[in-house]
């Protein structure tokens, strides 16, 4: 069975996660053996921006030892063979330069989305 | 000079929104920058302080559960408190009693106390300002 996984709200509880849970549960049912696929959408694409980091936490005393990398899960999921996509309308939206994108990542149109649903068994929008 | 003091309503869970990273932020900063804090959590912020939150193991990370260290809300409600004593300003945490019924939520680390909204609405009136961070 294939699924696409369309994402749309990003760095949602990110950091108290220390990832992003539905690209986490993307690889964690491809390791179960789902042939799941992502679509990158809305906010979320800007996930696929380059050389991103983020600062870890610090409240008090408290510091994080892991603050998200999401530019190396979404990495991580076109190594293992996952094709992941981004709406270029919701990139052009932000300003976002194709070049700044990481390496792998298949751009979409809004107008192509019909055929690419079809591809699928289910699809599944987060 | 009176100290300034900062009231902060919080409702999201933890687990759910940036929001909440953000807000534990402010009122990080807002200490460091002399405010005396008053934190009242309404709705599924009477969560955050919760003890029962546990760190886990990341297999998809490949790390163990030390090494992971997963963040737990109520470490940075118990490191505000320590923050607060060191820094000699209030720091207080009231959590919405009915809130904590609806949710089974009684338990919570040490320093956070039972309260309703007449509590927030003493904090805001004797606070310089009151921040709401509401859920969306």
């Amino acid at each position: 069975m294939r699924v696409l996984q369309i994402i749309e709200p990003a760095h949602r509880a990110t950091i108290e996660e220390q990832d992003d849970t539905v690209l986490w549960f993307t690889r964690a049912i491809r390791g179960a053996g789902a042939a799941a696929d992502v679509l990158l959408a809305g906010t979320a694409v800007c996930y696929a921006v380059r050389g991103q980091s983020c600062p870890a936490l610090r409240v008090g005393d408290w510091e994080q030892k892991h603050p998200p990398a999401i530019e190396h899960e979404l990495g991580r999921l076109i190594e293992s063979g996952a094709r992941v996509s981004a709406l270029v309308e919701d990139l052009d939206e932000r300003g976002i330069d194709r070049r700044a994108l990481i390496k792998g990542l298949v751009i979409t149109t809004r107008k192509d989305l019909p055929g690419l649903l079809g591809r699928y068994d289910r699809v599944w929008k987060w | 000079m009176t100290t300034p003091s900062l009231t902060v309503l919080m409702m999201d869970a933890p687990y759910e929104q940036s929001r909440t990273t953000t807000a534990f932020r402010l009122l990080d900063a807002a200490l460091r920058n002399g405010f005396a804090v008053h934190v009242f959590a309404y709705e599924g912020a009477v969560s955050l302080p919760s003890p029962r939150q546990r760190p886990h193991a990341n297999a998809l990370h490949g790390r163990t559960v030390e090494e992971e260290a997963h963040p737990t809300p109520h470490a940075w409600v118990s490191a505000l408190m320590r923050l607060a004593e060191e820094l000699k300003l209030p720091f207080e945490w009231v959590n919405c009693g009915l809130c904590v019924d609806e949710r089974g939520a009684d338990e919570a680390v040490a320093g956070v106390r039972r309260g309703s909204p007449a509590d927030f609405w003493k904090m805001a009136g004797e606070s310089t300002n009151t921040l709401v961070i509401a859920t969306r």
